[in-house]
C-alpha cells in the first residue's frame, strides 16, 4: 500500500539512521558528521513541509506500525497539531545543525555532538507523531537521556553539576508519567490514545481520571519547566553547548512538556474547568516569577533560561484559556518562541565564541566588532517583547485578547505587565552587551565565521516575516489546523480510529 | 490491596531517597528504586493470582489468563531504566573526577 501515510514513520527513521551513520562513520571521516547533521536535518524540515500540504490535502493521516490496525498496534498520527510541531522542531533543528559546523570546532569529538544531537530530534519527532502512550514515553525517554549526556558535553565542572540535577529532576518526571500511563492501562486496557479517549469518554469521569490528571501536570510540567517544578532548567539550559541551549529552549521543552500537555488533556482525558484553570495558574506563576527572576541575572544564558520559563508561561496561559482564539494564540507564540529564544541562545553562543565570556558586565560595544550578532539579537530582542512589526507582538496580542474575552482580566494584565518586564530584560542585554563603548581588550575580536552568520540570519529573518503567518491565507494552512486539532478535543479519537481502517 | 500499598511504600523510599540524601550514589540508588517500583506496579496492575500464561491451545480453557502486555512494555522501561542510571552514573564518576567528593552540599556552585 503506497500512500501519504508511508511518510510519517520516516521523521523517526532518518533521524536515527543519521545518528546510526554519524556514530559509525564520523569517527573516521571528519566532514561526514558535519553533512550528516545538516543534510538529514533538511531532508526531515522538507518532509515536515510535505507533511503540512498532507494534512492540508488530505486530513488526518494515520500509519499502522507492522500493520496491526488501531487498536491494536502502535498507530502514528499526522494531524494538524503534530504537522504544526514537526514543522517548528526540524526548522529549528536544521539551523541549529548548520550552526554546530563552526561552533562545535572547539569541542573535540564532533561526531559525539551530532550522534545525540540526531538521537534527540528523533525522539522529540517521535513524540509528535506517536499516537500511542507508551510509545510516546519511550520516545521522550530517547529524547531524555540524549539531553541529560547533551547538557553535560563539556564535561567541566558546571556542566556535570547541572547535567546531574536535571537528570535527577527529569527522570521522576519520567516516572510520574509511567505511573500514570500505568493507571490509565488499567483504567481503559489500552494505550492507544485514539481509543483510550473513547473508554474514558464511555465511563464518564471519575476520581482516577483526576489522580492521572494530576500526575500528567507533574510530569510533563517537569519537562516543561512550568514554575513549581522549574528549578532544573536556568542550570542545565545555560550549562550546555550554546547549540543545545538553543534546542533545549526552543524545542525540547515544548514537544515534551507543551505538546504532550495538550495532546493528553485536550484529545484523551478531555479538557474540564477544573483542568483549564490550573493550566491557567502555572502558566501565569510561571510567566511572572520567570520575568522577575530573568531581571537581575548578570549571566547572559541564564538571563535567557529564566526569560524561556517566563514565555513558557504565556503559551500555557494561552492553550490553558480553552478558546479557539486563546489556543491560536498559544500555538502562534510557541512557534515565535522557538525560532527567536534558539535566535538569542545562538547569539549567546556566538558571543561566547568570540569573547570567551558570558557575563554581561564583562562585554559592551560589541555591536561595532559583531555587527551580525548584533543586528540579529536587536531583532530577536524586539521580537520576543513584542514591538508591533515582529512576530512576538502578534501572539502576545492574540493572548491577552483572547484573555480578555473569556472574562480573565487579571490574567490578561499580567501578560501586559510580564511584557513589560521582557522589555526591561532585554532592554539590559542590549545595553550591556552590544551598545556603549568598546573595551579595550575587545578590540581584537573578530566576527564569527559563515555558517554561524548563515544560521542567525535565516532566523531573524523568520522573526522578521514571522507576523506573515497571522495572515488568514497563511494561518489556514499552518496554525489553524493546529488549533482546529486541540479544538475538536475528544473527537479525536473518532476521526483516527476511521482513518486507521 | 496490601501489595499495591507495599509497592507505593517502595517508590516513596525511592522518592525520599532522591531528594533527602546527600550523596550522589545514594540518590542514584533511590532513582533505581523508584523505577522499579514503578515497574512492578505496572506489572501488579496487570496480574492475577493464580492465573497462567496467556497460550492459546485446542484442550485449555480461557480463564484466569495474566495479560502479557505490560510485561513487554515493563521490559522496555526497564532497558530505558538502564540507559537512565548508565547515563546518571557516568555523570556522577565524572563529577567525582571534578570536585573529589560525592556530597552534593559541597558541589553547589550553580543556584537555580
Amino acid at each position: 500500500m503506497m500512500g501519504a501515510n508511508n511518510i510519517l514513520p520516516l521523521f523517526v527513521i532518518i533521524s536515527l539512521a543519521g545518528a546510526f551513520l554519524t556514530s559509525i562513520i564520523g569517527k573516521r571521516l571528519k566532514w561526514f558528521s558535519d553533512i550528516m547533521g545538516s543534510l538529514t536535518t533538511l531532508i526531515l524540515f522538507v518532509l515536515s513541509l510535505l507533511a503540512v500540504r498532507i494534512v492540508n490535502t488530505q486530513g488526518v493521516v494515520v500509519y499502522s506500525v507492522g500493520a496491526w490496525k488501531p487498536p491494536f498496534g502502535i498507530a502514528m498520527v499526522l494531524d494538524g497539531f503534530a504537522a504544526f510541531m514537526l514543522v517548528t522542531v526540524n526548522l529549528v533543528a536544521f539551523s541549529i545543525a548548520v550552526y554546530s559546523i563552526n561552533y562545535m570546532e572547539k569541542f573535540t569529538s564532533k561526531w559525539k555532538f551530532y550522534t545525540l544531537f540526531l538521537l534527540m530530534v528523533g525522539g522529540m519527532n517521535g513524540v509528535v507523531i506517536t499516537g500511542d502512550m507508551f510509545n510516546l514515553f519511550v520516545f521522550l525517554e530517547i529524547a531524555s537521556v540524549a539531553s541529560y549526556a547533551l547538557v553535560a558535553f563539556g564535561t567541566e565542572r558546571h556542566e556535570l553539576e547541572a547535567a546531574f540535577k536535571y537528570a535527577v529532576m527529569s527522570t521522576l518526571g519520567s516516572l510520574f508519567i509511567l505511573l500514570s500511563i500505568a493507571l490509565l492501562y488499567s483504567y481503559t486496557s489500552t494505550l492507544n490514545m485514539a481509543d483510550m479517549a473513547t473508554v474514558l469518554a464511555e465511563k464518564g469521569p471519575k476520581n482516577i481520571t483526576l489522580m492521572v490528571s494530576v500526575l500528567f501536570i507533574m510530569g510533563f510540567g517537569l519537562k516543561a519547566a512550568l514554575v513549581p517544578f522549574h528549578a532544573w532548567l536556568p542550570d542545565a539550559h545555560p550549562s550546555a553547548p550554546a547549540p543545545i541551549s538553543a534546542m533545549l529552549s526552543g524545542v525540547l521543552i515544548k514537544s515534551l512538556g507543551v505538546y504532550t500537555l495538550c495532546r493528553i488533556f485536550y484529545n484523551v482525558i478531555g479538557m474540564s474547568p477544573t483542568i483549564s484553570s490550573i493550566l491557567m495558574f502555572l502558566g501565569a506563576l510561571s510567566m511572572v516569577i520567570g520575568g522577575l527572576l530573568a531581571i537581575g541575572q548578570w549571566d547572559f544564558k541564564r538571563l535567557l533560561a529564566y526569560s524561556s520559563i517566563s514565555q513558557i508561561g504565556y503559551i500555557v496561559l494561552g492553550i490553558g484559556l480553552g478558546t479557539p482564539l486563546g489556543i491560536l494564540g498559544g500555538l502562534f507564540h510557541l512557534f515565535n518562541h522557538s525560532v527567536f529564544k534558539s535566535l538569542l541562545f545562538l547569539n549567546s553562543g556566538a558571543v561566547e565564541y568570540s569573547t570567551g565570556t558570558r557575563d554581561l558586565q564583562q562585554m559592551g560595544g560589541l555591536s561595532k566588532k559583531m555587527p551580525v550578532t548584533s543586528a540579529t539579537n536587536i531583532i530577536a530582542s524586539m521580537s520576543i517583547t513584542g514591538i508591533p512589526p515582529f512576530s512576538g507582538f502578534w501572539s502576545k496580542l492574540l493572548i491577552i485578547i483572547a484573555a480578555v474575552q473569556a472574562g480573565r482580566y487579571g490574567y490578561a494584565f499580567l501578560a501586559v505587565l510580564v511584557s513589560v518586564l521582557t522589555l526591561a530584560m532585554y532592554m539590559k542585554v542590549l545595553k550591556y552587551a552590544f551598545f556603549g563603548s568598546l573595551r579595550e581588550k575587545w578590540s581584537q575580536i573578530k566576527e564569527v565565521p559563515f555558517f554561524m552568520k548563515l544560521s542567525m540570519g535565516t532566523l531573524a529573518f523568520i522573526c522578521l516575516v514571522g507576523g506573515v503567518l497571522f495572515l488568514r491565507s497563511v494561518s489556514g494552512v499552518f496554525l489553524r489546523p493546529a488549533s482546529e486539532a486541540l479544538l475538536e478535543g475528544i473527537k479525536y479519537a473518532a476521526i483516527v480510529l476511521k482513518g486507521g481502517q | 490491596m496490601t501489595i499495591y500499598l507495599l509497592c507505593l511504600v517502595l517508590f516513596s523510599l525511592g522518592v525520599y531517597c532522591m531528594l533527602r540524601k546527600r550523596n550522589i550514589i545514594k540518590i542514584i540508588v533511590g532513582v533505581i528504586i523508584a523505577e522499579y517500583a514503578v515497574n512492578l506496579f505496572f506489572i501488579l496492575v496487570a496480574y492475577r493470582m493464580e492465573g497462567r500464561a496467556p497460550i492459546f491451545s485446542p484442550e485449555a480453557e480461557i480463564v484466569n489468563m495474566v495479560d502479557p502486555l505490560p510485561q513487554a512494555l515493563v521490559l522496555t522501561s526497564i532497558v530505558i531504566g538502564l540507559a537512565t542510571t548508565a547515563v546518571l552514573v557516568a555523570i556522577a564518576m565524572r563529577i567525582y573526577e571534578k570536585y573529589g567528593t560525592f556530597d552534593i552540599t559541597k558541589i553547589r556552585e550553580l543556584r537555580g
